[in-house]
């Protein structure tokens, strides 16, 4: 099976997209002449020419909003934020129009437009480019949130979507572009709303989503020297969120730890955890654990933001303290 | 006898009977809202009709039309069943959203009434992405959208003109100037006052200002902006000067404005201003006239019962269309 990298992987499903729907464009601030901030769309501009790779003016609410009314007429279009700190300067689209208008007006209108954007720190970009907001997003009814990890993820929930009519944020965190991985060259798709065991075990779940689905899968790789079964899941969508697979694997574990890049107050960490105490109290040795980033703006200094990030260390350390494993 | 402008005597009264609707049913929601059929945040129309009525019967049926919370008037004279209307206002299964919208979310597909946007500005951006649909389509649509003078001073309503003027878009940008946001006067909110047309030439896009309480005024203007709209060469950007009679929600006290003032834009009441005209030009008479208003007032009738008398939406319906 061929390896491929995550930036390759989501070029590789717009480039479907854009050839096999001629409803589908995308627009971004710097997708075209530039290549994309995160060189995603490199050679995009000039295999499909200007009207389907629009350059736009640095206006993050019109650029949505323009693929909200797009969409709202017919079209498929895919937008591009650079990061996911600037979604906040079209948050009134996103969240007060896009995820609103099916409902309000009692499905008359459905409004099939993509947001991919960039998430995460670990850049050394401080306080301002350095947030997972993906969290945010997938408190919103209307909203769907995908959070790839690897590159058949990528590539899989890229198609899948492009089958929904609904708005969907795809966060792409952008210290994965180079992430390598395994992709069949026969069609596959990966179904939204579904999330996947990494590593089957019994003693322990370790639940993260995007970067942290990698934090996890080490962390439960190195359980395993130490004798402990860790099972490991991969959310790779916050919503819908697949709670069934979480709580099917904490009902034989009995002990479940959460991964979350973003802050731990008010994080989507502790919504996992609560469902997981809702549907399966019962089975729970202990309350579920969380690893997030520290509550402190992302600092620029390097060993001072390491330190805020999830490691793997962590989060066996914090397996240690919780449940003496 | 040679008309200043080109209309028929068919169409004087259908535009008559079209301002009239408005006024009328805006009264009754009035009336529906003081009874408690009508809850929520309710803004009336009363006073605008002229643009309404002026603008979007101009536009053809592949075009579309977007507004803000204001949006009765809009959603009537685009042919929006007022009976559906006014249903929603009432929260009923039978209104044009199902009962959940409300007064400031109506939506019409068929029609293409695009909303009813509570947002202040969230529907400018909305319109550049339906006039780069139609651009992206190579079809010669057009987008109406209509906005208050407190928009402007969103940046939504900046990024808007910019993108559509850059790429060539084909939206009339509709300002109804009624002079206040909620409470507050726009020689007090905008730089640029009663002129705010003139921000729009920053952007290179031609503006007028028209004087919105006079349908024929409204009506050549608009047919001129659409001209130039669906030729493309870019936007168009229009500002009508208009007056809300009420305040600006039923909530509202109206203590920032003294009443010698609404008694004198009431003067050029948008109604019985198009009513002299059409008298004065022996297009209508009294008696014609006389017999509208009674139809109109019957179908408000019409209205009001349905309303009233239409089913609560089922509690089940709480979670059609939700999909995440």
């Amino acid at each position: 099976m061929p390896e491929i990298i995550i930036r390759e992987a989501i070029a590789q499903g717009l480039r479907e997209a854009l050839d096999e729907d001629d409803r589908v464009f995308m627009l971004g601030e710097d997708i075209g002449a530039y290549d994309g901030a995160y060189a995603v769309t490199r050679g995009f501009l000039k295999q499909y020419g200007p009207d389907r790779i629009r350059d736009t003016p640095i206006s993050e609410s019109v650029i949505v909003g323009a693929a909200v009314g797009a969409a709202l007429a017919g079209m498929r279009p895919i937008v591009e934020i650079m990061t996911i700190n600037f979604t906040l300067l079209a948050i009134d689209q996103i969240v007060n129009h896009a995820a609103k208008l099916r409902y309000m007006s009692n499905g008359q209108f459905t409004v099939p437009m993509m947001m991919r954007t960039v998430t995460g720190g670990g850049g050394q970009l401080a306080a301002t480019h350095s947030q997972s907001f993906e969290g945010w997003y997938a408190s919103v009814p209307g909203l769907k949130v995908l959070t790839p990890s690897t590159p058949y993820d990528a590539l899989g929930l890229l198609r899948a979507s492009r089958k929904d009519l609904n708005p969907i944020v795809f966060a792409e965190h952008s210290m994965l572009y180079g992430t390598r991985g395994e992709v069949p060259e026969e069609y596959f798709e990966v179904p939204l709303g579904k999330a996947v065991v990494r590593r089957p075990g019994k003693d322990v779940t370790i639940i993260g989503y995007s970067r942290m689905a990698h934090i996890a899968e080490e962390a439960g790789n190195r359980l395993a020297e130490k004798g402990v079964d860790a099972e490991v899941i991969d959310l790779r969508s916050l919503r819908p969120l697949d709670t069934e697979t979480l709580v099917e694997s904490v009902k034989k574990t009995n002990r479940a730890v959460v991964v979350e890049e973003a802050w731990k107050f008010g994080g989507f960490s502790g919504e996992i955890a609560s469902g997981i105490q809702e549907e399966a109290f019962d089975y729970l040795d202990g309350p579920v654990a969380r690893v997030n980033g520290l509550d402190v703006p992302a600092p620029y200094n390097g060993t001072l933001e390491a330190a805020t990030i999830p490691t793997a260390q962590r989060v066996l350390d914090t397996i240690e303290e919780k449940f003496g494993l | 006898m040679e008309l200043a402008v080109d209309i028929d005597k068919n169409q004087v009264a259908d535009y008559y009977r079209q301002m009239l609707m408005i006024r009328r049913f805006e009264e009754a929601a009035g009336r529906l809202y003081l009874q408690g059929l009508v809850r929520g945040f309710l803004h009336l129309y009363i006073g605008e009709e002229a643009v309404a009525v002026g603008a979007i019967p101009v536009l053809g049926v592949q075009d579309y039309v977007i507004t803000h919370y204001r949006d009765h008037g809009h959603a009537l004279a685009r042919g929006v069943d007022p009976k559906a209307v006014m249903a929603e206002l009432c929260g009923k299964s039978t209104g044009a959203s199902g009962g959940k919208g409300g007064s400031m979310h109506i939506f019409d597909v068929d029609r293409h009434f695009m909303g009813g946007h509570a947002i202040v500005g969230g529907q400018l951006p909305i319109a550049t992405g339906l006039a780069l649909a139609i651009k992206q389509r190579g079809g010669d649509g057009a987008v109406m959208c209509f906005f208050g003078d407190g928009a402007v001073n969103e940046g939504e309503f900046h990024e808007s003109l910019n993108l559509a003027s850059l790429w060539k878009l084909p939206v009339i940008f509709f300002l109804e100037n009624n002079l206040y946001g909620m409470g507050s006067h726009v020689d007090k909110t905008h730089a640029a006052g009663r002129d705010i047309y003139t921000s729009a030439e920053y952007y290179k896009i031609p503006a007028v200002q028209i004087d919105g309480m006079d349908l024929l005024a409204v009506r050549e203007a608009t047919k001129e902006a659409l001209k130039k709209v669906r030729s493309g060469s870019g936007p168009v950007f229009l500002e009508a000067m208009t007056y809300r009679f009420r305040g600006h929600s039923m909530a509202d006290p109206v203590a920032y404005r003294e009443a010698s003032e609404v008694e004198e834009w009431r003067v050029n009441d948008p109604i019985e201003q198009f009513k002299s005209f059409s008298l004065a030009e022996g297009l209508m008479s009294e008696d014609e006239l006389a017999q509208i208003d009674r139809e109109v007032i019957e179908t408000i009738e019409e209205v009001v019962e349905f309303a009233k008398n239409s089913p609560e939406p089922e509690l089940d319906s709480l979670w059609d269309n939700v999909y995440a």
